[in-house]
């Protein structure tokens, strides 16, 4: 492998891990804030991808498809938590579970009745539809590095409101000490329903900037659940800090891992997590 | 009482085992010509009811909910599949403790590292321990890829060469299934109202206190989580039988969803519940697939309702027969009624009064 | 052995033998905040030692040290003279170090008496060494029997603990810790939330195990204090402010400053 290759590898792995970090830490947050599991969190992912790719069609504009999806996003993600979740809070996790797993269902179906069982895909958006050239035979695509300055924008933010506002006080307390934050004399109403839907936005956005990537697939949803568990668990539950760190390693580990032991590709982010939980087993930032 | 159950629930899962029991008997008669695809239809249920009831253990008694049940299940499949020899039926005698082996040692390496994880951690590192397997058995050669593994003989039953039972005929291994159930039952509720199982419903109920007192309870926690997992592997071994394949969807994380949904309809923690739960899915899933190919939606609205409105089960309506006063109190108007100024709602569990003080 | 009211009490004897419990130097630092600081204890075998003051001051903190709910940041834990400090909690309750909880702790859907076995099993070598063994379910079931009779609970015996009322199930978490038959029980506002005539009734159930059970007690109710403490440990802000034989520290003036006036102060307001 030379150095270039390794460098294009190496720029896949950081930008499939900072997508990775729009949906761990939408999970994170949820379970953090609101004791919350929420399986249903990787079709809304599945739903951001399809939605843009219905729009881009029907809009002709990849950008305006996006402007309009993540409104619904939102708005999907407010009448989950007002009509389901809100029964949730403080019941045992098996009924947060069954109820997620139940929601997933009723999506994965819907997405089926709505869009069918085919795979679709989006094109690269012109603006970013270039590629630089990293050497003479080795390109790389503008839009993954638009994907990744995106991501990391969000993640800039999200992490300049953990850090400086009044609200990050409050997440980092309701990490630590979810009944802490009923103490402080907050709406936690508003707050729950704020985090809710502001993670499920991040879930379904990652959905959509990565649609021109991805081959858009029922059940897409699935697998990346999957993988951001691993993240979250691998971070610490609840730790932004730890859904970043471990978005990058899993990300890198994926990609790294498919190139140089492809046998054993699908196994290598599980192992590490059985390598985490072995030594820390309250994840590496808890 | 814990595990005590009123009279009327013995009466109703023995008139129930009868009546399936004697299926042969009436089958025929209401089904006719469909009787034999509703015998296997019929065995499949009583797998999948063995395998429910495993899970109870976990998730019912102790209280460690697995989203990678499956995992021990598709294990089970897969060792017989693959240890099968090709032209010619296997032993059961070696056969089942090897399955049985196999799925030990599994469980005690992944239980070993889940048990060092709690509550939503549990969920999430189990889901991913059963994917891990699942991912495996999908991509490696050894084991088909996602065709799976096709079993050609079901293994023998014999003893000095005389035939004691055909599991090639439907008849016998739908009677096999049906006595694997019962054993399997009550070898549960024998073990629930052991000491170990008192031992269990402490942990269940306080951790904490079990670890004060001076109980090691990830031992215990890890032992169940091997008879829970050598319970699952049985039933996957004979759902391999069944289909005459061991398949990746059968350790996917689906296929522990679909059993804890079994569990939620039934009524977990009773060990009778998730039999009937599992019944309960097969038929409504049967019932919403003749109804439209978009089933899974009808499916899932069903769990969503069942958590909503019946978190205890069908188990829950047998042993508290709903009145006027329950009804009232039930979940659904709870829901409904609910005040949307605060998220608060019942507690899971019944807590004793704490004081306010500190020290 | 329990305090009297001779003045000779107000002399300090001299320790002799090896103390049952003691720590020195013991510290527990939460981020900044230091919860217990440099705090030097001793219980004396035979002894019922009380600690006092006001909320906050790091008397559950301690407890939760001594008994291995997390590890000290600094300092010695000394057990019967060995150091126990670092110990996880079940290897110190198998020690023979029986706690309460502040909090009401139990097991609320198991009944009043399988609350008892569960606490005399492990006491008795556990589950796995004796699962048959029909003889040991014997041995179980009498000593939890036992420690509902001595707390007056044996009515209660086959109802579910969610189901008894406050007093009766602060009762049975002592019932729960005497079963383990411990060599020393630290009890954590064993009174707390109990009405007058319910704290007279535990108080002298605990006056009456005294002699078999040295105790480590926190509570708020003086009276109670008073009737059972041998000796007494004041805390302020996570250190000692005063320890010794309860007549000495009911005449300290600085303890009475400190603490007792403040106290009263409260309870009259």
């Amino acid at each position: 492998m030379d150095l270039a290759f390794f460098g294009v590898q190496l720029l896949n792995g950081l930008q499939y891990g900072l997508l990775l970090f729009l949906i761990a830490s939408g999970l994170t947050l949820i379970f953090g804030i609101m004791g919350i599991i929420n399986l249903a969190h990787g079709a809304m992912y599945m739903i951001g991808a399809y939605l843009v790719y219905d729009l881009t069609f029907r809009l002709g504009n990849f950008w305006l498809a996006i402007l309009v999806a993540v409104p619904i996003a939102i708005a999907l993600g407010l009448i989950i938590e007002r009509l389901f979740l809100d029964t949730l809070y403080k019941r045992d996790h098996l009924y947060q579970v069954l109820l997620t797993f139940g929601l997933i269902l009723v999506l994965n179906e819907m997405q089926r009745i709505i869009w069918g069982g085919d795979v679709h895909s989006v094109p690269i958006p012109e603006l970013f539809s270039g590629r630089i050239q990293l050497t003479d035979n080795l390109q790389y695509s503008h839009y993954r590095l638009f994907v990744m300055g995106v991501c990391l924008a969000l993640a800039g933010v999200i992490y300049w409101v953990i850090r400086h506002t009044r609200l990050g006080i409050i997440i980092r307390a309701g990490a630590v000490n979810r009944d802490m934050v009923e103490g402080l004399g907050i709406n936690v109403r508003t707050l729950f329903t704020l985090i809710f839907s502001v993670g499920v936005a991040l879930t379904a956005f990652a959905g959509m900037i990565a649609a021109p990537l991805t081959s858009i697939a029922p059940g897409m949803g699935d697998s990346i659940l999957i993988t951001c568990f691993v993240v979250v668990v691998i971070g610490g539950i609840g730790s932004i800090k730890g859904a970043f760190w471990g978005a990058i390693l899993i990300g890198m580990a994926e990609t790294f891992g498919s190139v140089l032991i492809p046998s054993l590709a699908s196994m290598v982010i599980y192992l590490i997590m059985a390598a985490v939980l072995l030594v820390k087993p309250r994840g590496l930032f808890a | 009482m814990l595990h005590r159950y009123p009279r009327r629930v013995v009466i109703i899962m023995l008139v129930l085992t009868a009546f399936v029991a004697i299926f042969p008997l009436w089958g025929p008669v209401v089904f006719g010509a469909q009787s034999d695809f509703m015998m296997e239809k019929l065995t499949l249920m009583l797998i999948l009811a063995l395998f429910a009831m495993s899970l109870d253990l976990l998730v019912g008694i102790v209280g460690l909910v697995s989203l990678g049940h499956a995992l021990f299940f598709g294990l089970g499949a897969y060792t017989l599949a693959l240890a099968s020899p090709a032209f010619s039926p296997a032993a059961i005698w070696w056969m089942m403790p090897l399955v049985m082996l196999v799925a030990a040692l599994a469980a005690l390496v992944v239980g070993f590292l889940v048990i060092r994880t709690k509550g939503i951690f549990f969920i999430m590192t189990t889901l991913a321990f059963g994917q891990m397997l699942y991912y495996f058995v999908n991509t490696s050669r050894h084991t088909g890829g996602t065709d799976g593994v096709f079993i050609m003989f079901r293994p023998s039953v014999e003893l000095g060469g005389t035939v004691l039972l055909d599991l090639d005929n439907p008849l016998t291994f739908f009677y096999v299934c049906l006595a694997m159930v019962v054993v399997g039952y009550l070898f549960l509720r024998w073990l629930t109202r052991s000491f170990y199982g008192q031992v269990l419903d402490g942990i269940h109920d306080n951790e904490h206190r079990m670890e004060a007192l001076g109980y090691a309870t990830s031992h215990y926690k890890l032992v169940a989580f091997v008879i829970s997992g050598v319970m699952a592997s049985l039933a996957g071994m004979l759902a391999a039988m069944q289909y005459g394949f061991a398949n990746p969807a059968q350790l996917g994380w689906h296929t522990s969803g679909e059993v804890l949904m079994m569990l939620i309809l039934g009524g977990m923690g009773t060990i009778f519940g998730p039999i009937l739960g599992a019944f309960a899915y097969e038929i409504l899933q049967h019932t919403f697939e003749h109804m439209t190919t978009h089933w899974p939606i009808l499916m899932g609205i069903t769990i969503i309702l069942a958590v909503l409105v019946l978190p205890r089960g069908i188990a829950g309506l047998i042993i508290d027969p709903p009145n006027r006063e329950s009804l009232a109190k039930s979940p659904l108007l709870k829901w409904l009624k609910r005040d949307a100024t605060t998220p608060r709602n019942e507690a899971a569990k019944p807590v004793a009064p704490a004081t306010g003080k500190e020290g | 052995m329990s305090a009297t009211t001779h003045h000779d009490a107000l002399l300090e004897t001299p320790l002799l033998e090896t103390p049952l419990l003691q720590t020195k130097g013991l510290t527990r630092r939460f981020g900044g905040l230091v919860a217990v600081n440099n705090v030097d204890f001793t219980l004396r075998q035979g002894e019922i030692h009380a600690i006092l003051g006001p909320n906050g001051a790091g008397k559950s903190t301690l407890i939760n040290l001594l008994s291995g709910e997390f590890p000290p940041s600094e300092g010695e834990i000394l057990f019967q003279g060995q150091p126990i400090q670092g110990k996880k909690a079940r290897q110190i309750a198998r020690m023979g170090i029986g706690r309460s909880h502040q909090k009401t702790n139990i097991f609320p859907r198991l009944t009043c008496l399988q609350n008892c076995q569960l606490a005399a099993r492990i006491h008795l070598g556990g589950v796995f060494g004796s699962w048959r063994s029909r003889h040991r379910a014997r041995e179980v079931n009498e000593r939890a029997l036992e420690v509902l009779e001595t707390c007056q609970l044996v009515h209660r015996a086959h109802t579910p603990a969610s189901a008894m009322s406050y007093g009766e199930q602060r009762q049975l978490q002592i019932a729960m810790v005497l079963a383990t038959a411990p060599k020393l029980m630290l009890l954590d506002e064993p009174m707390a939330g109990m009405g007058r005539e319910e704290t007279a009734q535990v108080t002298e159930l605990l006056k009456g195990l005294s002699d078999r059970y040295p105790l480590v007690l926190i509570e708020h109710d003086m009276d109670s204090v008073f009737r059972l403490a041998d000796r007494i440990t004041v805390m302020v802000d996570g250190c000692v402010l005063e320890t010794g034989p309860t007549a000495q520290i009911r005449a300290s003036e600085r303890v009475r400053d400190v603490y007792l006036g403040r106290h009263h102060e409260e309870s009259a307001a």
